[in-house]
């Protein structure tokens, strides 16, 4: 169907709303003075500075260790749980573990994050007299939020699965854990892949969460904008900005080219069959 | 047989069911414990007691949440309907457009708006050459709620969006076969049937807006603190978590009547399913 003038008119407003400021970051990366206000002229220097600046590779460094880890826990714990929550029976525990899960999303996330934080001080200070925030905590509080999306996207594949799939591997002669990796685990991959994307990118992005359960020694890329924006920021981090817009953009626009191949090879495929 | 394999799926999900009671159920309960006690750890009422002083910042955190919340769905639901009457190149890569600026640090597009509104920024500036203004923009309440609808816009486009692509045409179609106008239709056909779509668009919106500390900080310039400013300061600069978990807690108790009272509103209407 063909959109209409006021339509796209409205669109376009939408739009030039959402991107106003990425389009007025990206312009003031390449300033050539220090302000992000006034537009002097043409440079890469910001660009160059960036690649140089110990601290906030440091801090890209990090972001990604925690991404990887905690997206990586997360799915493997989460996965389990799914498999475990599916062939449970109901019953009144079943129902309190799944109202459980949905507290993290339901929560405010500042809630989320000084709960946590009080529990690891107190604990902290039970155990040891050295600060406990750290590397440790921040794994322990991502894999926590990350956990309820890995589960919800996994648990309606499962329901999907024929539950007479497992059987007959067994049937066949696959021990339980052999069925269980070499028929159910192939079909629940689509959901397994999409909550551990959706994990990472969560756990890359998160501030306000790791902001309260981070310590001084380990800092996170959010973190170490938070800080710099406490300050007056320079264009260094404009470039940066730019820099990580652009890698989502091919990431994306990568992504939706190969969903898009498989989309036409599937309706190729079945065409093919009939 | 059935016996075995329930006990069999209560192992696997053991290890879970222990990090969730430990790293959930525990840190909410360390929210009440610290809201009841003083700094020695005994039991008072000081910190409740305390929460009077800051009933301004509750009305304002919950006014502001609201206008944002309406102005959102306001923007969102129009254009989610005209989105899904389009065709499927333009929805994919609409949909494309919308979920990128949620990848980007929303701290970072939260100061670019500081570019933008500040009184010689570039909005200004293209009112000055049109012979409008200089507005005062930064600094202000509106600000604040600009800041808010920003960033939280795409959390309401996303759901209404997923439900109103998956409507069924036929009975649009079948209302329209009946009779009714356009305008009939939007009103008594879609709508309603979007109403799961909207519920988990307020909530997504609500919440954050409700319990943000950081755009109030920037684009209201210190003069417009809400909930979230005052609880991050509690943990952040005066150290005093005891009150700041009394304040944690009532903002928790607050959201959760929020959505009771939302959910009791829109299952009376029409008594669809109500997703989340």
């Amino acid at each position: 169907m063909k959109m209409k003038a006021p339509s796209k008119l409205y669109m376009f407003f939408v739009f030039l709303f959402l991107y106003a400021p990425i389009v007025v970051m990206i312009i003031y990366s390449f300033n050539s003075s220090e302000s992000t206000a006034v537009m002097t002229g043409f440079s890469l220097k910001w660009y160059e500075r960036l690649f140089h600046d110990e601290a906030t590779l440091r801090a890209l460094y990090n972001t990604l260790i925690l991404a990887v880890a905690s997206s990586v826990f997360s799915t493997v714990l989460g996965t389990a749980a799914a498999v475990g929550l599916d062939k449970w029976k109901k019953s009144p525990l079943r129902t309190g573990v799944m109202s459980v899960t949905n507290i993290p999303m339901m929560n405010p996330e500042i809630v989320t994050g000084i709960s946590m934080m009080l529990l690891f001080v107190f604990v902290g200070k039970l155990v040891t007299d050295e600060a406990v925030l750290g590397f440790g905590t921040l794994l322990i509080a991502h894999v926590t939020f990350n956990l309820p999306y890995i589960i919800l996207s996994v648990l309606p594949k499962l329901r999907q699965t024929d539950s007479n799939l497992a059987e007959a591997a067994e049937d066949l002669g696959c021990r339980p854990a052999q069925a269980f990796f070499k028929a159910v685990l192939p079909t629940i991959m689509p959901g397994i892949v999409t909550g551990l994307i959706m994990a990472f990118t969560l756990s890359l992005d998160d501030f306000i969460i790791s902001y309260f359960t981070s310590g001084p020694g380990f800092q996170t890329l959010p973190i170490a904008i938070f800080s710099m924006t406490k300050k007056r920021v320079k264009p260094d981090m404009y470039a940066l900005s730019s820099l990580i817009f652009a890698g989502i953009l091919i990431l994306l626009i990568l992504y939706n080219f190969a969903q898009a191949r498989s989309e036409s090879k599937n309706s190729k495929d079945s065409r093919d069959r009939v | 047989m059935q016996q075995r394999s329930s006990l069999k799926a209560r192992l696997i999900a053991s290890p879970y069911v222990a990090w969730s009671a430990l790293f959930i159920v525990a840190p909410m309960f360390f929210v009440v414990y610290y809201a009841f006690t003083d700094a020695a750890g005994a039991f008072t009422l000081a910190n409740i007691k305390a929460l009077s002083n800051y009933t301004e910042i509750f009305v304002r955190s919950i006014t502001f949440g609201l206008i944002a919340t309406v102005i959102c769905l306001l923007i969102a639901y129009p254009f989610a309907y005209i989105l899904s009457q389009s065709g499927a190149n333009v929805q994919r890569t609409m949909i494309l457009l919308i979920m990128l600026p949620m990848w980007m640090n929303f701290l970072i597009r939260t100061y670019s708006w500081m570019a933008l509104l500040q009184d010689t920024g570039l909005i200004n500036a293209i009112l000055g050459k049109l012979g409008i203004g200089p507005f005062h923009m930064i600094n202000t309440g509106g600000a604040v709620i600009l800041g808010m609808i920003y960033n939280f816009l795409p959390y309401m486009i996303l759901p209404i969006y997923s439900i109103l692509t998956k409507l069924d045409r036929s009975l649009i179609e079948a209302a329209e076969d009946l009779g009714s106008n356009r305008f009939n239709v939007i009103k008594k056909v879609v709508i309603p049937l979007s109403m799961p779509g909207v519920v988990s668009g307020i909530t997504m919106v609500f919440v954050p807006s409700v319990s943000t500390f950081y755009i109030s900080q920037k684009l209201g310039g210190g003069a417009f603190d809400l909930i979230g400013d005052t609880i991050e300061r509690q943990f952040q600069q005066a150290y005093n978590y005891n009150l700041g978990a009394s304040l944690s807690l009532v903002l928790m108790v607050l959201i959760l009547v929020c959505m009771a009272v939302m959910h009791r509103f829109t299952d009376n209407d029409e008594g669809g399913g109500m997703v989340i």
